[in-house]
């Protein structure tokens, strides 16, 4: 009983943390450039498959094809920004969400059209017996993905605190205008909002693929990132990390405790059902700050 | 018999709030809904099946637009209220002797009473937030239409025979389309005229300055819920026709991917616009038509176009949205006034 209630925890953090870099992604576009992005779960689909196709496709070793990936999710994320996301600046938020929407049927489709739609896996990278703490069975993909989500979750907490363009992304997260005559460049900004975005979506599919294979339904993780981004506040990175371990465990919890017990189907509504919930009661997250209105 | 006096003489307020401004576009109207009686005798089956799903998609897009476009709330769950609409009229049909025609609006007052029900976090939240809250409700709605099989029929979904009315059975194309004309003919009219209504005009002040509108003594949480009743009527009136049209209904009809469809017909019919609202419609449900017509031609030059068709349906739908907001934001309700503003004068148009 007990095991299980910890394995349940283990695997609920192992995806929250996934949720968590989502959610980083998420929140960074949104704070520096105030676009709703419909098409992360999207990104993380491209990235995936990218990873997949420089590991399986030439044969490059995991690792290197891992980082030739981000780099080149670095270059596609700031190409999105530019293209689409540039010309949309100012107009009113339905057309920017059915913008982001429209990304995200396009690059599903091009997945689609390069990859199939059959499931693919990626070639066996870490060992397949599982590690046995006390009496729980831990695998080491599960291992290796919460380090890694951690180390990149570290990586950009000390990027907003300490470097410089980290500290201008936050700048003009707070206040554009006072950051553009700070001398800071807001269109490179809101580039490189979208690039980081990319890189943190492609961290989540990889491994996400390592896990489980990847196919197109893997964009679903997408739109499970908005439960995360409103618990903690829509506004806050430190918020969306910590809600992204909170709606990963529940619905860990969901998927075992009343799926049982409804037959299913549980786990994918429940993080949708605790997110109504939050709004009632405190609409601006965990985190978040409180929308302030001025006539 | 002007097309349109070519300046404003209006003299009473009922002239100036009149729907019809000209004797010509009167006249316009009323010979394109003979037309319309008319083209089922002409046309073919296929063309009747394009102009039924035409007709639903636009007494959903109309109660989407009302939300939408004239409240300035946007609903990402319009998909999963149809979905509602849907399964009530199939309850209600199969377990009451009532008459379809009967059941339509009584499963548009059920969803009615759904879309209110989600409506309420509109009390705290806006914008974005709403968007966000009406996206959970799509989800939710969509686990009660696959576990609620003791009203949904769960995965298989649910069935109803072919209705009837005075005698004749509604069980082909052509039968169906005349009630499904009827409908969008009534359904627009009454949005259309919504729109003058107080009510309608509150709907118009919230969606452009909701402060304002409070400051002017409005109450706009209830209007919003209002306005979240009334596009759910619509929603469900439009569910229930789909229903009695294809007479199965499963959970897939009514993904989220239904519910985008609706938001892009809105937006690129034009928002806040009900003419827009059927340019929308016909946009979206033809948009496929073509592309599997344009497929069809394709495979015979490339064959490996069949297989990927499914791949270049949704990704052509993603282009065509992106190039309408990049290229003509305002949608097609306002090309066509430019179109028409341009033969107002023809041929002397400088």
């Amino acid at each position: 009983m007990m095991d299980f209630f910890l394995q349940l925890v283990i695997t609920g953090i192992v995806i929250g943390s996934i949720y968590s870099l989502l959610a980083l992604g998420f929140t960074l576009i949104y704070k520096a450039t105030g676009v709703v992005n419909f098409a992360q779960g999207e990104l993380l689909l491209v990235g995936a498959y990218i990873c997949l196709q420089f590991t399986v496709g030439y044969s490059i070793p995991f690792i290197f094809s891992f980082f030739m990936t981000l780099i080149f999710m670095f270059f596609f994320g700031f190409l999105i920004e530019k293209i689409f996301l540039r010309k949309m600046i100012g107009e009113p938020i339905i057309s920017i969400i059915m913008l982001t929407i429209g990304l995200s049927s396009v690059l599903k489709s091009v997945v689609q059209l390069f990859w199939g739609t059959n499931t693919r896996t990626f070639p066996r990278i870490f060992p397949e017996e599982p590690i046995a703490v006390m009496d729980l069975q831990i695998s080491y993909v599960y291992l290796a993905s919460l380090v890694a989500v951690a180390i990149f979750l570290i990586l950009f907490t000390i990027f907003f605190k300490k470097t410089k363009v980290g500290v201008a992304m936050r700048a003009v997260a707070s206040d554009q205008q006072a950051a553009l005559s700070m001398g800071i460049n807001v269109k490179r900004i809101f580039a490189l909002s979208w690039a980081i975005a990319a890189i943190v979506s492609t961290v989540g599919g990889v491994f996400l693929g390592n896990i489980n294979g990847i196919n197109t339904s893997l964009s679903h993780f997408g739109l499970m990132v908005f439960p995360v981004v409103i618990l903690g506040g829509l506004d806050s990175i430190g918020g969306a990390i910590i809600a992204g371990l909170i709606i990963g465990v529940l619905e860990n919890f969901a998927g075992g405790y009343i799926d049982p017990m409804i037959g299913g189907g549980a786990k994918e509504v429940f993080p949708f059902v605790v997110m109504i919930l939050v709004m009632m009661i405190r609409p601006y997250g965990l985190f978040g700050t409180a929308d302030v209105e001025k006539v | 018999m002007n097309y349109k006096n070519c300046g404003n003489f209006k003299t009473s307020y009922v002239k100036d709030a009149a729907i019809f401004q000209t004797k010509f576009s009167l006249i316009m109207i009323y010979s394109f809904i003979v037309l319309t009686f008319i083209f089922p005798f002409i046309a073919n089956t296929y063309y009747l099946y394009l102009c039924n799903t035409v007709f639903i998609a636009i007494i959903g897009a109309a109660g989407l637009n009302i939300l939408t476009g004239f409240t300035g709330l946007i609903s990402l769950g319009h998909g999963a209220f149809i979905g509602v609409g849907a399964y009530a009229a199939a309850y209600i049909f199969n377990n009451t002797d009532l008459n379809f025609l009967v059941v339509i609006p009584l499963a548009g007052l059920v969803t009615a009473a759904v879309g209110m029900f989600f409506g309420i976090p509109s009390l705290r939240l806006k914008g974005l937030y709403l968007s966000i809250a009406t996206l959970a409700a799509q989800f939710i709605l969509q686990f009660f239409f696959v576990r609620a099989e003791f009203i949904t029929g769960g995965v298989s979904g649910a069935f109803v025979d072919f209705p009837s009315v005075f005698g004749i059975n509604i069980d082909s194309d052509f039968s169906f389309y005349f009630v499904g004309l009827i409908f969008t003919i009534i359904m627009l009219l009454a949005a259309k005229n919504l729109i003058r209504t107080k009510t309608g005009r509150i709907f118009l002040s919230i969606r452009d300055n909701y402060i304002a509108a409070e400051a002017m003594g409005v109450n706009v949480f209830k209007y919003k819920i209002i306005s979240f009743g009334i596009s759910s009527f619509y929603a469900g009136v439009a569910g229930a026709l789909w229903l009695f049209y294809l007479t199965i209904i499963t959970p897939e009809h009514f993904t989220i991917g239904v519910s985008i469809q609706y938001l892009s017909m809105v937006i690129i019919g034009g928002l806040g616009s009900l003419l827009g609202s059927i340019f929308g419609a016909v946009f979206i449900t033809l948009l496929p038509e073509f592309l599997r017509f344009a497929a069809d031609n394709l495979s015979q030059i490339y064959p490996a176009v069949t297989n990927a068709f499914a791949a270049i349906r949704e990704g052509a739908f993603g282009i065509v949205i992106i190039l309408f907001l990049l290229l003509e934001p305002e949608g097609l309700a306002k090309r066509w006034n430019l179109i028409k503003a341009y033969w107002k004068l023809w041929p002397f148009s400088h």
